[in-house]
């Protein structure tokens, strides 16, 4: 796997591991962060973040919630309004459409209605993404939908770095903020330096530079990218590698800077590409920077189905490095 | 029996409400005020019954007919009908207008205009008074309409569950917009399904504002002493139409009528009549002090101002970090 620079004294943990030590990290803090969701207390989360963690701080900070996703989260806004500084865990971004209504029409809105009374403090983590054999009903990639609303944040951390930080400043942050996880990331190692802090929540990253072709992309798919990118290294082609990080507000700035030198662009997202993500990258480009290409841009998505079980078909569904190595390919007329 | 004062008060209260909608409806008709207006005429003695009982810390979550609530919590008419109007001196700087009125001041959290949405919020105020160990009363206003919605469902379990401080008041006027109680659930004694999540329950006349005024002081008192989250059917009634668009197809002249005669303004005052608490001077000067109110508010509203358009994009996030 492609790895980021590696920094002295760094230690080595999972992104699972990550992201727990930023709970654990901000409940030592700051006594009005709470934990809340689904089996995040007893049974130690669906995907084990939090572990241990109801040992630690018992619970009532660490509240396991019953199958009530709007119920939990409107209480999670309802904390937040009344000081405490939650943190919802919604199992996958699947079931969190049950909350829809509590994201979208009350912590989405409730500063903008209230004429900037009452703002809602309060962090929304869900796992997003296939990979797993889970099938349609928790793989599918809807950050998008969320990107889509004024008055959200939606972050993505990528790296083990950024799990343990975006969480940080999220915390921090006075309005909503929705951190997605993609689950294929919880169990991949990678390097935290020993000084960090709170991080940006609106700047992408490049995480490899290049000349010839920007390559825009978040979560999951960054890793795949970085390795498409070092295939195509190998066959002369420079790919600049860009992760948002930050899907609302979209760093708009950073991926013009990138298509003014390499005069490409193709995005990578395992969303759907129809009236998605990726499609609001490309309109931005074309709105303002048509004429730096040089080159028609590519996307390169989810297939327009469903998520399916089986192995072989999941794979094909979602991108790929060699697929992501053909989208480059085409976009640089070989 | 409620002291003189006290109840003048609360019929002053109701008064206020009635008058100042009656003069919303007026300036509907004129185009000063636009969008949906729910009118609170005839529930009156809930809003201020329920209000009575409180005390200035404790949280509010109404409907998207809130008016009366939001007079009886003692917010400015003024900056309600500035509001209204869409003005930047309204409570929520024109932003929300009738269905959201905001007031930090008086720990008015909405204005809530998607059924069933505010109990959850509700949920966590309790949560967030209990974990900061402050005794908080929260309270959340809905209509019979909402009993159907999976929120109010989940909302009740999770207070139940809890233990929270929060006292439900469902405002049963036994129609959801057009559809009668009857017609949309298989269990219409509201109260049962409280009962079901264990929790105290009672059904009250929403006529009698020293009913509910009881009815609430009850509640409260043993929500404030651990007794956990309780429940009031409040049962009343709309005299007037769901909203301004509402021709009222689904019920007879004649249900409307015979409610009328069980209106809580009318009732309060002749109970207090009888009482000696009142009487026609007395009355006189009630509706003397409430007309000059009112007119006082549209005054306001009239005089205001708009935001500049230029501010538009304001509010989406905060502008500086409040903790």
């Amino acid at each position: 796997m492609t790895t980021l620079d590696t920094k002295p004294d760094s230690t080595t943990m999972t992104y699972r591991e990550a992201v727990r030590e930023a709970i654990r990290q901000a409940m030592i803090d700051d006594d009005r962060v709470f934990l809340m969701g689904e089996d995040v207390g007893r049974y130690g989360g669906c995907y084990a973040v939090s572990k241990g963690l109801i040992d630690e701080f018992g619970e009532d900070r660490i509240r396991d919630t019953p199958l009530s996703e709007s119920g939990f989260v409107g209480a999670g806004i309802g904390a937040a309004l009344g000081g405490m500084r939650p943190i919802v865990e919604v199992m996958t971004v699947n079931f969190s459409l049950l909350a829809l209504d509590q994201i979208v029409n009350t912590a989405a809105l409730l500063l903008h209605m209230s004429g900037g009374q009452f703002n809602v403090p309060i962090v929304i983590r869900m796992a997003t993404g296939a990979g797993r054999q889970l099938a349609a009903q928790h793989s599918h990639s809807l950050e998008g939908w969320y990107a889509h609303v004024p008055g959200l944040k939606v972050v993505a951390p990528a790296t083990v770095e950024d799990a343990r930080w975006m969480l940080a400043s999220a915390l921090e942050d006075p309005d909503p903020v929705i951190m997605f996880e993609h689950a294929g990331l919880y169990g991949m190692s990678g390097e935290l330096p020993p000084e960090g802090g709170p991080v940006d929540l609106e700047t992408a990253r490049v995480r490899r530079t290049g000349d010839d072709v920007t390559i825009v992309t978040h979560g999951g798919s960054l890793w795949k990218t970085l390795e498409a990118a070092e295939t195509l290294a190998g066959s002369g082609v420079s790919a600049e590698v860009i992760d948002l990080r930050s899907l609302r507000p979209l760093d708009i700035d950073s991926i013009l800077g990138s298509v003014a030198k390499t005069h490409r662009l193709v995005v990578v997202d395992e969303g759907w590409k129809t009236v998605g993500l990726s499609a609001e990258i490309l309109a931005m480009v074309a709105e303002t920077a048509l004429w730096e290409l040089d080159a028609p841009m590519k996307r390169v998505c989810g297939v327009e189905v469903p998520i399916p079980y089986a192995r072989h078909l999941e794979m094909a569904s979602i991108p790929q490095v060699e697929g992501i190595v053909a989208g480059v390919n085409e976009v640089m007329g070989r | 029996m409620t002291d003189r004062d006290t109840s003048i008060e609360l019929l002053r209260q109701m008064l206020l409400i009635r008058r100042f909608e009656e003069k919303c409806a007026e300036l509907y008709q004129a185009e000063k005020i636009r969008g949906f207006l729910h009118l609170y005429i005839g529930e009156e003695a809930v809003a201020v019954g329920v209000m009575s009982a409180l005390h200035p810390e404790d949280a509010v979550i109404a409907t998207y007919r809130e008016h009366g609530h939001a007079l009886a919590l003692g917010v400015d008419g003024g900056r309600i009908m500035a509001e209204m109007y869409g003005n930047v001196e309204g409570v929520s700087m024109g932003r929300g207008g009738s269905m959201h009125l905001f007031d930090a001041d008086k720990n008015l959290y909405g204005g809530n205009a998607i059924v069933g949405g505010g109990l959850p919020l509700a949920v966590g105020f309790g949560l967030a008074d209990r974990m900061r160990d402050r005794n908080r009363v929260s309270v959340v206003f809905f209509g019979e309409g909402a009993v159907a919605e999976g929120e109010f469902h989940e909302a009740m379990n999770l207070a139940a569950l809890w233990h929270l401080p929060v006292l439900f008041c469902c405002e049963n006027n036994l129609y959801a917009m057009g559809t009668a109680l009857e017609r949309a659930q298989t269990q219409t004694r509201l109260t049962l399904r409280a009962a079901s999540y264990e929790m105290p329950a009672w059904e009250v006349d929403g006529m009698d504002v020293e009913a509910v005024a009881e009815a609430a002081r009850n509640a409260v008192e043993s929500i404030r002493g651990g007794g956990g989250p309780h429940f009031l059917e409040l049962r009343t009634y709309r005299f007037r139409a769901h909203s301004m668009f509402d021709p009222e197809l689904y019920r007879d002249r004649d249900e409307v009528e015979d409610w009328k005669h069980h209106d809580p303004i009318e009732m309060f005052k002749a109970k207090l009549e009888e009482r000696g608490h009142i009487d026609d001077d007395d009355w006189v000067k009630l509706e003397a002090g409430v007309k000059a109110e009112v007119a006082a508010a549209v005054d306001f509203a009239d005089t205001g101002t708009l935001e500049a358009v230029e501010d538009l994009t304001r509010f989406v996030h905060s502008e500086e970090v409040m903790s």
